[in-house]
């Protein structure tokens, strides 16, 4: 056999020898990936790397919330607004089995996320040591990909990959679950420049064949609907997309984490998908015969009754991940790819067009919303109190619709969802697929110092903000100036509006006993007020907007609201109600 | 309508990737007839092969599912008649079943099946073939007498010589990207 002779250079220079601990090692990936800040909680097993931490102090600001909950959310925060990874640490044992829900939350909202956790020396492994939990098992579900290092050899390549994974394709969480031995063993440091992962190819180049068929069907349409998702967010395709929009004529309805890929005001923006979304959008989906889905995943939240979902409708679904396409809804033409490129490439493709009597329809859908809900839904009650659609409207008018909003889980939650005005650049940082109450508080701490020149609001249920209102401290100490606004029905609202309507009015452990809720925020350091009078509303946000640093708006709302319209559990989208006496067995 | 499907799943030798592959069946409520790991042609590839029997919507899911794992290379699904299958059983029986004339030796002759072992007390029996032969065997062998009875995971090779050829190309062309 021939031997084979290289034909170039090595490309690298014999290494000189770089020996540190594997504790250093793992600070040295994060700095070589370009992470300046971790949120995360020191222990046992975690402590090497908290005691070089210490070397790092110039390069990486740790940030430690009150809860490893709190920590992992604040990461998920600062991903959504910088579309960057956002690292996590936690100790092992309850340390790591504190980040499972956040894990849970950035695996179903596709947020890019590294989190190391620190595990008992490998000698101890199986052993029932103290705080010790097989992490690489429990996160499986709940993981883009997981990994437990038992030697310091493995850091350098093993971290590379991990954020690799978190932040290409579709984006999603990683775990690192790293020996207290390997953090303490020294080793000879070199980062990989490269990286090959033969099994993963997350990026796929559009192909002809597909864009040349849904630009075929998008050109062939005469009630064609867009369906946008945060895929447009997660891309950066928000330009591409509103040409896309304008070109083809094509009106938009959006998923809860597409919102604000279009402004609120676009001609073509007919408003929100789902249980909670719009009018016009549900109801005239299932007459559309083409449907354009970007970057979204048919959640059952947005297609309700799968079997009376758009049956007429070719269906274009436009995504990353191959997984989900044909997964919910059949799919007359897939598209498999990055949603910018994708737009990119298929707008020389479509013909400039427009709908007027379609458009007309969603028009005619949206007056009838206005009139019959949202006119009362952003005004005071007849007797004189709050109602939450009020305050985030004005919220929206103060912040002329360019805030970050930031939310809770629950009735307020799609309160923020309809009733802000977004302007379109990136603004909506929520828990869509987990629905994880807690998330607010951290998340917006998470976003708010991702980027501090952005007005972060954020608005929270009673319920939820109790889950995780220890962040107040965390927002204290750091002088983050989110603005919470504290919609107080006394009630988990959500889960009571459900009760009223289809288990009549059985209400089961959904009335709360709340605390003075200005005197904690006092105690923490975070100044506030409390208004229960409707004419309060607009001088209290002025005041909460013109202070600097951290506030909390506590507000008193009316008791018993609900949110309308309403896609009923198992109903189709066309069977949307917009009030109770709507509702049928 | 449910129909037996055997999935093949090729991965990269990973610790702690067989429950990540089994997970994908246990959320959705699945149960899985048979899992068998082994090594594939190539070296460095790790290879599962995984009969469960769903509908086919169901399976193209599941595969879709494996192959979105980090560490799975590619994963594929057959039918019964697009593989040559085999699974293997052990039978231990009592010596004493050879005493009361040539029955077993006959079932023996009969199955195409072995004796892999003859201890004092009991003789080991090997059958190799479909689920329903080595169940065939086991029914009579009850009639006799049996100890102990245990049978294989289903390994299968594919007949098509595309989809396998496709994929390494791919492969191929993904590793010097």
């Amino acid at each position: 056999m021939i031997p084979v002779l290289p034909t170039k250079s090595p490309r690298t220079l014999p290494t000189v020898p770089n020996v540190m601990s594997g504790a250093h090692a793992l600070l040295e990936c994060l700095v070589r990936e370009g992470v300046d800040t971790i949120f995360g909680y020191p222990g046992g097993a975690i402590m090497p790397v908290y005691d070089a931490l210490i070397d790092y102090e110039d390069r990486l600001t740790h940030i430690l919330p009150r809860h490893e909950q709190g920590a992992i959310h604040a990461a998920e925060g600062y991903a959504r607004i910088k579309r960057q990874t956002g690292v996590c640490m936690a100790t092992s044992g309850p340390g790591a089995t504190n980040l499972i829900t956040g894990l849970c939350d950035a695996m179903l909202d596709s947020l890019p996320i590294v989190a190391i956790t620190g595990q008992v020396p490998s000698s101890l492994l199986g052993s029932d040591a103290f705080q010790e939990v097989d992490v690489v098992n429990s996160t499986i579900p709940v993981t883009k990909w997981n990994y437990q290092i038992t030697r310091p050899e493995e850091i350098a390549p093993v971290l590379k990959k991990a954020f690799y994974i978190a932040n290409s394709g579709r984006p999603g969480p990683v775990v690192i679950d790293i020996t207290k031995d390997a953090q303490l063993a020294r080793v000879d440091f070199q980062y990989p420049e490269e990286l090959n992962i033969r099994s993963y190819v997350p990026h796929n180049k559009p192909r002809h064949e597909q864009l040349a068929r849904a630009a075929e069907l998008i050109n062939g349409a005469e009630r064609p609907m867009i369906l946008a998702g945060q895929g447009i967010h997660i891309a950066h395709a928000q330009p591409v997309f509103r040409q896309f929009v304008e070109k083809t004529g094509i009106p938009v309805g959006v998923t809860c984490h597409g919102l604000s890929t279009l402004p609120n005001d676009h001609p073509l923006f007919t408003g929100m998908l789902g249980m909670h979304g719009n009018y016009g959008p549900n109801l005239l989906q299932n007459e559309a015969d083409v449907i354009v889905a970007i970057g979204m995943r048919f959640d059952d939240r947005v297609t309700g009754a799968l079997a009376k979902y758009i049956p007429d409708a070719k269906v274009i679904h436009i995504e990353i991940d191959p997984a989900e396409l044909n997964k919910n809804v059949k799919t007359d033409a897939p598209v498999l790819g990055d949603a910018r490129e994708v737009l990119e490439a298929l707008l020389p493709l479509v013909e400039a067009r427009s709908y007027p009597d379609w458009v007309q329809r969603f028009r005619e859908c949206a007056a009838v919303e206005q009139a019959r809900v949202i006119d009362e839904a952003i005004s005071p009650t007849a007797d004189g109190q709050i109602r939450m659609g009020q305050v985030i409207r004005e919220v929206s008018r103060q912040t002329a619709g360019r805030a970050i909003v930031a939310t809770d889980v629950g009735q307020h939650q799609m309160m923020a969802a309809r009733y802000y005005q977004y302007d379109g650049h990136d603004q909506w940082v929520s828990s869509g697929g987990a629905g994880t109450m807690g998330y607010g508080l951290p998340a917006a701490f998470g976003a708010k110092y991702a980027d501090p020149s952005r007005e972060v609001v954020a608005f929270i249920g009673d319920g939820g903000f109790q889950m995780t209102l220890q962040e107040l401290g965390l927002c204290a100490q750091w002088q983050v100036g989110v603005k919470i606004v504290l919609l107080d029905n006394n009630f988990l609202g959500m889960v009571r509006q459900w009760q009223e309507l289809f288990h009549q009015r059985r209400y089961s452990s959904v009335e709360l006993q709340n605390p003075d809720f200005v005197t904690i925020a006092k105690g923490f350091g975070v100044p506030g007020r409390s208004i229960s009078d409707p004419a309060d509303v607009g001088s209290a946000i002025s005041e909460m907007l013109a202070h600097e640093g951290p506030y909390l708006l506590h507000v008193r709302t009316v008791k018993e609201d609900n949110v309308f319209p309403m896609v009923p559990s198992g109903k189709s989208v066309s069977e949307v109600i917009l009030g109770p006496e709507q509702i049928t067995a | 309508m449910t129909k037996t499907y055997t999935i093949t799943v090729f991965t990269e030798d990973q610790t702690g990737l067989l429950s990540r592959v089994v997970g994908i069946f246990n959320r959705r409520n699945l149960n899985i007839s048979s899992l068998t790991t082994s090594a594939s042609s190539d070296e460095s590839i790790f290879r599962f092969t995984i009969v469960v029997k769903v509908t086919e919507q169901m399976v193209v899911k599941l595969v879709a599912q494996l192959d979105k794992q980090v560490d799975v290379l590619k994963a594929f699904y057959y039918e019964d008649q697009d593989i040559v299958y085999q699974e293997i059983a052990l039978y231990k029986v009592p010596i004493s079943v050879f005493n009361n004339g040539n029955r077993v030796e006959l079932l023996i002759r009969r199955h195409n099946a072995r004796v892999l072992l003859i201890e004092p007390e009991y003789v080991v029996i090997e059958k190799t073939g479909h689920e329903y032969e080595t169940e065939a065997l086991l029914v009579e062998l009850r009639k006799e007498g049996i100890y102990e009875f245990v049978r294989s995971g289903r390994v299968a090779i594919v007949k098509p010589m595309e989809r396998l050829n496709n994929y390494l190309q791919e492969l191929q062309e993904a590793v010097e990207k």
